[in-house]
């Protein structure tokens, strides 16, 4: 009787397995269909990601702070701030401090409305495994 | 038959990118406490400590010996703490920033370190007679605290905490008399002053 519960059980919880992967599935389709541009690649690299994400919340950043906030070298932060410049994500403005060379980095509007996006569309995900 | 086929890696493949997208929301969240500044001092728990402050100094004046005096204060900072405590929890709370990680952590940890000192060196003045020198060090110690915290929050607080080394500097130049006068100023007026500014600007 144990065993045929058990039985019972287990293609029931599977289908819901199914279910949610399905709902899943259907979420990630719908993003690209609703039209939106889909998943913006460019920034789901975790560190261009952290640049916008650290920009969001500070109305410019220089090269160092970004570097102790990401926690990373001067060559990485470089290139990843480059292809964020490319994509006119974020704005660079080099000025002199006195003497001392400064970088100073600000999010663009296109950078903040591609981090909005983002957002979206990963609390979309996130919230078809609860559903 | 290719559905049946493709379903199974369909539903490992779905949860996997649910994990991921969480774990990118999270490190969304980290990196914007990292960047950002601590926004939880209390503007109103500052004047409430302020108003505490004025009241232990026109209290303390009128104490004969030294004994009294410094249990007059002592009472205040014990009333005062938790005022400020309670506030920061609420503010912080009602702004999604937690006081044990992130930059909130790190405003604490600076916060605390110069503030705890103060406890062994109040005995040790005490000890040796030097009560007369207690509000030179509050104020100096307090405004170190205030200071290196304010590294990690609005500009206003670092501002707050050299206002407050300076009257604490000044404490050990004037008259040893003086004492409750710049302990007033300090610990009511700078309060009461930067506290109000804090709860229009910054939202409570």
């Amino acid at each position: 009787m144990a065993k045929q519960s058990a039985l019972r059980k287990s293609p029931s919880a599977g289908s819901t397995e199914k279910q949610t992967a399905e709902g899943v599935l259907s979420v990630i389709r719908g993003l690209g269909a609703k039209g939106d541009k889909g998943l913006d690649r460019l920034i789901h690299e975790r560190m261009r990601l952290g640049i916008v994400s650290a920009l969001a919340i500070n109305e410019s950043l220089t090269f160092g702070d970004l570097k102790e906030i990401l926690e990373t070298t001067d060559g990485n932060l470089s290139v990843h701030a480059r292809k964020l410049e490319e994509a006119e994500y974020i704005k660079c403005i080099k000025y002199f401090d006195g003497r001392v060379p400064k970088t100073e980095f600000r999010l663009t509007p296109t950078g903040q409305q591609a981090l909005e996006r983002y957002l979206n569309h990963m609390e979309t995900l996130a919230k078809a495994m609860k559903s | 038959m290719f559905d049946n086929a493709s379903a199974p890696a369909n539903s490992t493949k779905a949860p996997d990118l649910q994990i991921r997208a969480i774990n990118n929301l999270h490190y969304i969240r980290s990196t914007m406490e990292r960047a950002g500044s601590f926004t939880a001092v209390p503007g109103w728990g500052n004047v409430g400590i302020g108003a505490v402050a004025l009241l232990a100094a026109g209290l303390a004046a009128r104490q004969a010996d030294h004994l009294s005096w410094l249990l007059v204060w002592l009472g205040a900072a014990t009333l005062a703490f938790p005022i400020g405590l309670t506030t920061m929890h609420r503010k912080a709370r009602t702004i999604n920033l937690s006081l044990v990680s992130g930059v909130g952590r790190k405003f604490m940890l600076s916060l605390c370190p110069p503030m705890l000192a103060g406890i062994p060196l109040t005995l040790v003045f005490y000890r040796f007679g030097a009560v007369e020198s207690l509000p030179g060090l509050w104020l100096l110690l307090y405004g170190t605290g205030i200071v290196t915290a304010g590294a990690f929050s609005i500009r206003i607080i670092p501002i707050m905490g050299l206002s407050f080394m300076l009257l604490g500097c000044l404490a050990f130049i004037v008259p040893l008399s003086w004492g409750d006068i710049l302990m007033a100023l300090g610990f009511g007026g700078l309060h009461l002053v930067f506290g109000t500014i804090i709860a229009r600007r910054y939202g409570g």
